[in-house]
């Protein structure tokens, strides 16, 4: 193993990071990012393991291996070209991706605690051909002379476009909001993922030919079938899971309370944090209380934290270990001042003139596992205890929005409304195929960009031998 | 970007827009709205359809001056554009033959009603019409109300035209006159509808409202809009916008109605004082350049 001379593993190369005092008052991104030497020391620390284990953990099984040493080479652009064969949102991945459960759990220095910073790594070499203002287009093969309508324009139907444009065909994308990019637009925060980055990666699909009209909402504006009739060949749905869940308890209409979607998407989309320059009003609360332990629960607390909260609990109802958000956001939430509170749930929202004004919570514990292996949280009786809030933001998940689905006959639902597809993406509706969240229910960026590339490899195989 | 083709005066800062909005002209039912940004930095508002144009390829929108959005959308004029228009949103109408049905509109809610109401007299209704106003000025689409009603009534609260008094004046006399009305539609304020619905209430008459939660979205993507319909959370975008009147939970509405209320002032006071006069129309210019 490489080491220092005293037998010492290199540690990781930190990445530079805003500091949490200032980031606090700012939405510009939080983590800095490599430069180029640096970037090139944590390359140099990869040990070009013969097995890879660390690909096992992509679930698009970019080459890993490869792309580092060719930044070791310092040759980033050609890095970036590597990773795009097999992910064509590097810039998004390197930054959203959970690597710690993916390819750096996997990496071979994991075991000493210091996996190589692949995201990092994957990131650099994404925004260094970014900036260099090269970026290579990829080869698309001559046209088939069909067109596809891709619906949603999320991870998984960005992925399913700019692939079946490579291919050859004419891509569409519906999308029901006025710009794309799915929750890469209006849920994940401008510091956490800037849309500049997600605009550019838009911009390279619009080069390779793909059509995208905002604005259409599919179901309502135009039907599955008035699509076919409308000449085109076939049809991918990746309209992710887009339907915001209560708790259900009492007050939960109150004034002050937000789903997170509506936070988010107020603050992201329609940037109320710049009001009154943008029209879109949020309220600012003093007190919030945010409920939830994903990535969701995270974004909400650190952006009510940035638009000027004093005081932002978290509530989750198991503990720290079970908590599914990646483990740098909870880190940087932590630092940030956002009050964790574990084993704790909401039983009624309490309000003054039709304002919350608290939140009344009972302490859990984790009883026997349930059908998600997770350990069952056991409501603690005469443990309750109160929280004053003005502003609370639910982000206890999400479910499939029914709209589209409703409005589209023979197309088959599992139990919990999602739409049924085989691994490939293939639907129970003849030429329509589906990926991404709206088949699995809320996952990640990565996994829905592998169902889109998935779908785009079935639908190409679905046409050629009709 | 979406042109406007035409622009009217209604009444005081009631302004009757029409857009051309081909493919949603094609799909929209009476009772569905669109939403609408009228510039990159603009919000997210609900307006009702009030009406179409097939070979236009158009659809009109009535709308009052009550904040900095509507403000701004009253300054453009036609030929002038919007970046974003989506829809058609929410569900159509129950539109059936339900024998006699009596349509109450309330201020801007007259223009909400009218495609609705036309739709019921098609259908075979006896339609009978209650349009209510503050005063004579304020009252619109009078002749297109009147022209498909086979009854017709006008209230203004300070009686400068029609009965003195509210629109409930009116309904409770055509109920007690016993005039067998099968179903009412009442479309207005919050408050004007809740009290619609306290009238028949008691005779079990249906009662359809047409809800205006705050939205963002209008896909069911945000929970904005919920209110309370029979005891259940319901999504007025995507549930509604109509619902049984009887069930709702209009107190809630009104409250949910005022959450942005500072913020509304705020945005409209710094719209005002904004040395910008309106809002200069980017496909205009390109136009003329393409001429030039
Ligand atoms: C706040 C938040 C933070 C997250 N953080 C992370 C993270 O850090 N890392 C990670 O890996 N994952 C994260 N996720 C999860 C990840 O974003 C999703 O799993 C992923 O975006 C799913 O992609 P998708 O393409 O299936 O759907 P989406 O991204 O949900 O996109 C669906 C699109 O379809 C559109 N649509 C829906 N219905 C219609 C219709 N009828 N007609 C037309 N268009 C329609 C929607 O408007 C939307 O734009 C996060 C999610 C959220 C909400
Ligand atoms: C389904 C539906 C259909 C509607 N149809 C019509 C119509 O045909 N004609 C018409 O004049 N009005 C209609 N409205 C109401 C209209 O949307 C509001 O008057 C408009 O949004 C006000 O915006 P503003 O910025 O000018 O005023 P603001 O100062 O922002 O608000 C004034 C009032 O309008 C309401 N409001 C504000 N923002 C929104 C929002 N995003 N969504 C809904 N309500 C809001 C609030 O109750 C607020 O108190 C409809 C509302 C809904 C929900
Ligand atoms: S497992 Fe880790 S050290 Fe080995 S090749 Fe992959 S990234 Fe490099
Ligand atoms: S407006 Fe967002 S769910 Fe109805």
């Amino acid at each position: 193993m490489k080491s220092e001379g005293n037998g010492r593993i290199l540690g990781r190369v930190p990445a530079g990071e805003q500091l949490p005092q200032e980031r606090i008052l700012n939405f510009n991104e939080v983590v800095l990012g490599y430069a180029v030497e640096q970037a090139v020391a944590e390359a140099n620390r990869c040990l070009q393991c013969k097995k890879s284990p660390c690909m096992q953990g992509c679930p698009v099984g970019v080459d890993i291996p490869s792309f580092i040493k060719l930044m070791k080479e310092g040759d980033f652009r050609g890095a970036a070209g590597k990773i795009k064969e097999k992910n064509s949102l590097p810039a998004i991945c390197g930054r959203v991706c959970p690597q710690e459960n993916q390819c750096e759990k996997f990496c071979t220095l994991d075991r000493k605690g210091k996996p190589i910073a692949i995201g990092r790594l994957e990131r650099f070499a994404a925004d260094f051909e970014r900036n260099s203002g090269k970026i290579s287009l990829p080869k698309k093969k001559k046209s088939v002379g069909k067109r596809i309508a891709v619906i949603g324009s999320g991870p998984a139907g960005l992925t399913c476009a700019g692939d079946l444009a490579k291919l050859g065909y004419e891509v569409t994308i519906f999308e029901a909001l006025h710009k794309p990019g799915g929750v890469l637009a209006y849920g994940i925060p401008e510091f956490r993922l800037p849309k500049a980055v997600v605009e550019a990666e838009i911009d390279g699909l619009k080069k390779l030919g793909v059509e995208i009209k905002t604005n259409v909402v599919v179901g309502t504006s135009v039907t599955i079938d008035e699509l076919f009739c409308e000449g085109y060949s076939a049809v991918f749905i990746g309209t992710g899971a887009g339907l915001p869940r209560f708790l259900e308890i009492p007050g939960e209409n109150l004034n002050g309370i937000y789903s997170a979607n509506e936070f988010l998407t107020r603050v992201n989309l329609m940037k109320s944090y710049l009001f009154p320059k943008y029209d879109t009003p949020i309220k600012k609360g003093k007190n919030v209380v945010v409920v939830g332990g994903g990535n969701v629960a995270m974004d909400s607390a650190r952006t009510a934290l940035r638009l000027g909260a004093k005081n932002v609990y978290l509530l989750y109802r198991r503990t720290e270990e079970e908590m599914p958000a990646r483990a740098e956001e909870v880190q940087h939430a932590k630092e940030e001042g956002i009050k964790f509170r574990f084993l704790a749930t909401p039983q009624k929202f309490c309000g003054v003139d039709g304002w919350v004004s608290g939140v009344e919570c009972v302490e859990t514990k984790l009883g026997e596992p349930d059908e998600s292996g997770r350990r069952r949280p056991i409501i603690k009786k005469g443990s309750e205890f109160s929280l004053t809030a003005d502003v609370v933001i639910v982000a206890i998940g999400t479910g499939a929005n029914p709209l589209l689905l409703r409005a589209t006959p023979g197309l088959e639902l599992n139990r919990k409304g999602y739409v049924l597809a085989n691994q490939n993406g293939q639907t129970s509706k003849r030429g329509v195929f589906a990926g991404g969240d709206i088949i699995t229910g809320s996952a990640t960026v990565i996994l829905a960009m592998g169902a889109g590339r998935k779908a785009a490899l079935e639908i190409d195989r679905y046409l050629s031998i009709l | 970007m979406f042109r406007i083709l035409n622009k009217e005066v209604l009444a005081p800062s009631v302004i009757r827009l029409e857009i051309e909005v081909p493919d949603i002209e094609r799909k929209a039912k009476a009772g569905q709205f669109v939403i609408l940004r009228i510039d990159e930095s603009g919000e997210r508002i609900p307006l009702t359809i009030s009406g179409f144009n097939e070979e236009r390829g158009s659809i009109s929108l009535v709308f009052q001056e009550v904040g900095k959005t509507t403000r701004q959308l009253a300054s453009l004029s036609s030929e002038d554009c919007i970046a974003d228009i989506v829809g058609p949103l929410g569900r159509p109408s129950e539109i059936e033959n339900f024998g006699t049905v009596a349509c109450v509109a309330g201020g801007v809610g007259a223009a909400v009603i009218l495609p609705v109401a036309q739709a019921l007299k098609k259908a075979g209704n006896k339609i009978i019409t209650i349009l209510g106003a503050r005063n004579k000025e304020l009252l619109i689409l009078e002749d297109e109300l009147c022209s498909i009603s086979d009854e017709f009534f006008v209230t203004t609260d300070d009686g400068s035209k029609g009965h003195c008094g509210v629109c409930t004046d009116v309904l409770n006399e055509l109920i007690a006159g016993g005039q067998g009305i099968n179903r009412v539609v009442a479309i207005g304020p919050a408050i004007m509808m809740k009290f619609v619905c306290k009238t028949t209430e008691p005779h079990k008459i249906k009662t359809v409202v047409s809800l205006n939660s705050i939205m963002v979205d209008g896909t069911g993507m945000c929970g904005s809009c919920r209110v309370t319909v029979g005891g259940e959370t319901k999504f007025c975008c995507v549930d509604g916008p109509e619902f049984d009147g009887h069930l709702v939970d209009f107190d809630e509405l009104m409250n949910r109605q005022k959450i942005y209320l500072e913020e509304e002032n705020l945005a409209l006071k710094s719209y005002e004082t904004r040395d910008v006069k309106r809002t200069e129309c980017r496909c205009k210019a390109q136009k003329e350049e393409g001429e030039r």
